[in-house]
């Protein structure tokens, strides 16, 4: 009961004129930078937290709250509508959101979005005001090799998402993992696979550009290729009725990925560096591995839209939670927003919920207000967002082949990374004719820089015995589910083999 | 497509090979008291990548996977045309953003792609190649103070013109 007071008493906080109006703007704000290749829920609070030295701090950290909510929400604009994510954390929704583009539902795929968008942050706020301090020690238990185990098991969900090649995937997987260790040694400190000493690959190769490489380029490529130009997203239309009756198709075709986002999402993005990437890509993963029907998935599943969008922003009201109780930022986003509660005077930690009960308890309330707010945002978006799909093909191309570019740059302002993001696209763009999934490869650069050095401080605990992945009483359940899922398809295979080819040769 | 395959698969072997070449330049083994050397995580990755090219390899010489039964070519007619022409003209785009800017770039590519390969009207090719390029401007430069290429010295009046607007 107490609990229900202190959090109605931050619903009023946030309920004050100047605070709903900051939510609005804020949660707008971050749904066009979010939509935005290339700049993402950081790039919005880094460059907006300035700005909020002209307000209290209870109501800065509302605005900034809400910037990354909508930012949350506008990642999977472009994933949808372009096929280019709009951040490391809308990935997942290109898999399912394009493919629901291209067959003219995109209303569909960003209702979808929108409304698991809003169920997984409802999940994630209950959990949150209810086992706030309980979790953040749950958190603290997960040490180098319980986080290896849980990318581990990411990564065999991944072999899932391949289809039936197993070694291409486990290629595409390999390939990303190496992408994601150019640049420097983190613990030697030395260079790396400086190939044919480039200086431009020192500072790694980032996620973003082998992402907007493989879908914005190499993918487009391959669309203009294989509809010979007749793309059949101009038969998007709009209405209210459809909103809603996009509504219910999606959360019926979609609950079952909604409810494992939602929870999921919001348990990974609470561990210490993860945040809401891996949250989302996990989320895809076994919500495709438990679903009656995987195949569906990666053709236009509203299933495959709605795991990783409700996983994305329950895992960012999850992120919150280890830097308000401990002052442990779980995400790049929420590390800015520490540095901002640094600034403003408070002491991230355990005594905040104590000596600082109004600000924490208006910014819980405030998730509560922003997610409201999000969803009609977004929702009222969406025929915007609709109309520029209806432009024709040939106009919606070029843009999007610009925003690729201005997004590859804008990621790490290097012009090396914008010619590499051309490679990487004319690459995926053979590799893909030639069938090889290139989804496994762009989500393992974005959990390779998490699953290496948690690899090397595991084993280096151990002193090289890789048996602690399975010793441990958290580690070892997790690492044997992620064994068990990694040979199931090597398994198939063999059986496949034993039994006697699917496929006659053809030709 | 089946030409395609082994060659691809050729290809990654080639690649894989060279990266593990390229990551015995710092340890590969366990270093004791400091854990795997710097090397071992790409080495041994690529390693697992090598390994994946000899089954795709296998399941060409069995043709059990699609490409490999295709006797459709990699890249058709249409195709081609269309890798050199889009292909050509991103690569035209990126190649002039250090000459005349980011913004210039992206204005000539608007004119390429919309006059050329869209045949849409002079009338909406201009003002889709004027509006875009300074609406992108004022979005990065000054909404998200995100500085995008300037290209050579000569382009900088236009853009002291456009910053005076800004500041």
């Amino acid at each position: 009961m107490e609990i229900l007071g202190l959090l109605t008493d931050g619903i009023l906080v946030s309920l004050q004129p100047i605070n709903m109006m900051l939510i609005l703007i804020g949660v707008t704000l971050g749904l066009f930078i979010g939509a935005m290749p290339g700049l993402g829920s950081v790039n919005g609070v880094a460059i907006l937290l300035p700005i909020t030295f002209l307000v209290p701090p209870g109501s800065a950290i509302i605005f900034l709250a809400a910037i990354y909510y909508g930012a949350m929400y506008g990642g999977a604009i472009s994933s949808i509508t372009l096929g280019i994510p709009g951040a490391s954390t809308a990935v997942a929704t290109t898999f399912d959101g394009r493919p629901l583009a291209l067959k003219g539902r995109a209303s569909l795929a960003l209702v979808t979005a929108a409304v698991a968008s809003f169920i997984g942050g409802s999940v994630a706020n209950v959990l949150f005001t209810v086992f706030a301090p309980l979790l953040a020690k749950v958190a603290l238990i997960f040490g180098p090799p319980e986080i290896f185990a849980l990318m581990l098991l990411a990564f065999a969900t991944f072999v899932g998402l391949g289809g039936d090649d197993l070694p291409k995937t486990i290629l595409s997987i390999c390939l990303g993992l190496v992408f994601a260790a150019v640049g420097f040694d983190e613990i030697s400190g030395a260079p790396r696979l400086v190939f044919f000493e480039i200086s431009g690959f020192l500072h790694g190769i980032n996620f973003l550009v082998l992402a907007i490489g493989v879908y914005g380029i190499g993918e487009m490529l391959w669309t203009i290729e294989s509809t010979r130009g007749e793309i059949t997203t101009t038969e998007a239309k709009m209405s209210f009725k459809g909103v809603i009756s996009d509504a219910k198709e999606g959360m019926r075709r979609g609950w079952k990925g909604t409810a494992i986002g939602s929870f999921l999402g919001f348990f990974v993005g609470i561990l210490p560096a993860a945040g809401a990437t891996p949250g989302s890509l996990m989320s895809y993963g076994v919500a495709k591995m438990t679903a009656k029907n995987p195949k569906e998935f990666g053709q236009g599943h509203p299933g495959g839209v709605a795991a990783p969008e409700a996983a994305n922003n329950s895992a960012s009201t999850g992120a919150m939670l280890p830097m308000l109780t401990l002052g442990i930022p779980g995400s790049p986003t929420t590390a800015i927003l520490l540095g901002g509660m640094v600034i403003w005077g408070l002491t991230p930690g355990p005594r905040l919920f104590t000596d600082q009960p109004e600000f924490v308890w208006g910014l819980i309330g405030s998730f509560y207000i922003s997610n409201v707010f999000a969803l009609l945002v977004n929702l009222s978006f969406i025929p915007l967002f609709i109309w520029m799909l209806r432009m024709p093909f040939t106009v919606l191309a070029p843009l999007i082949f610009i925003l690729s570019v201005v997004g590859g740059y804008a990621a790490t302002r290097d012009m090396h990374d914008v010619r590499l993001m051309l490679v990487f696209g004319l690459g995926a763009y053979f590799l893909r004719k030639l069938d090889y999934p290139l989804a496994p490869a762009v989500l393992a650069i974005v959990l390779g820089p998490i699953a290496e050095p948690t690899l090397r401080q595991s084993l280096l605990l151990s002193s090289g015995d890789a048996t602690i992945f399975l010793t441990r009483p958290i580690a070892g359940p997790i690492t044997i589910v992620a064994l068990i899922l990694i040979l199931l398809p090597a398994f198939k295979m063999i059986k496949d083999r034993m039994t006697g080819p699917k496929s006659t040769p053809a030709g | 497509m089946r030409l395609g395959e082994i060659i691809t698969a050729g290809i990654m072997a080639l690649l894989s090979i060279y990266l593990m070449w390229k990551s015995t330049e710092l340890e590969v083994g366990y270093i004791a008291g400091e854990g795997p050397g710097g090397g071992a995580w790409p080495f041994w990755l690529s390693g697992i990548m090598l390994v994946c090219t000899g089954f795709i390899a296998f399941n060409w010489v069995r043709r059990s996977s699609p490409p490999s039964q295709s006797e459709e070519p990699l890249l058709d007619r249409y195709g081609k045309k269309m890798f050199v022409l889009v292909g050509g003209g991103l690569l035209g785009f990126i190649a002039l953003i250090n000459i005349i800017s980011m913004y210039g770039a992206m204005a000539v590519f608007l004119l390429y792609y919309l006059r050329f390969l869209g045949r849409h009207s002079w009338s909406l090719t201009l003002i889709l190649t004027t509006s875009l390029p300074i609406g992108f401007f004022f979005f990065f430069e000054a909404l998200m103070r995100v500085t995008m290429p300037k290209g050579m010295p000569f382009t900088e009046p236009f853009f002291n013109f456009l910053n005076t607007i800004i500041y």
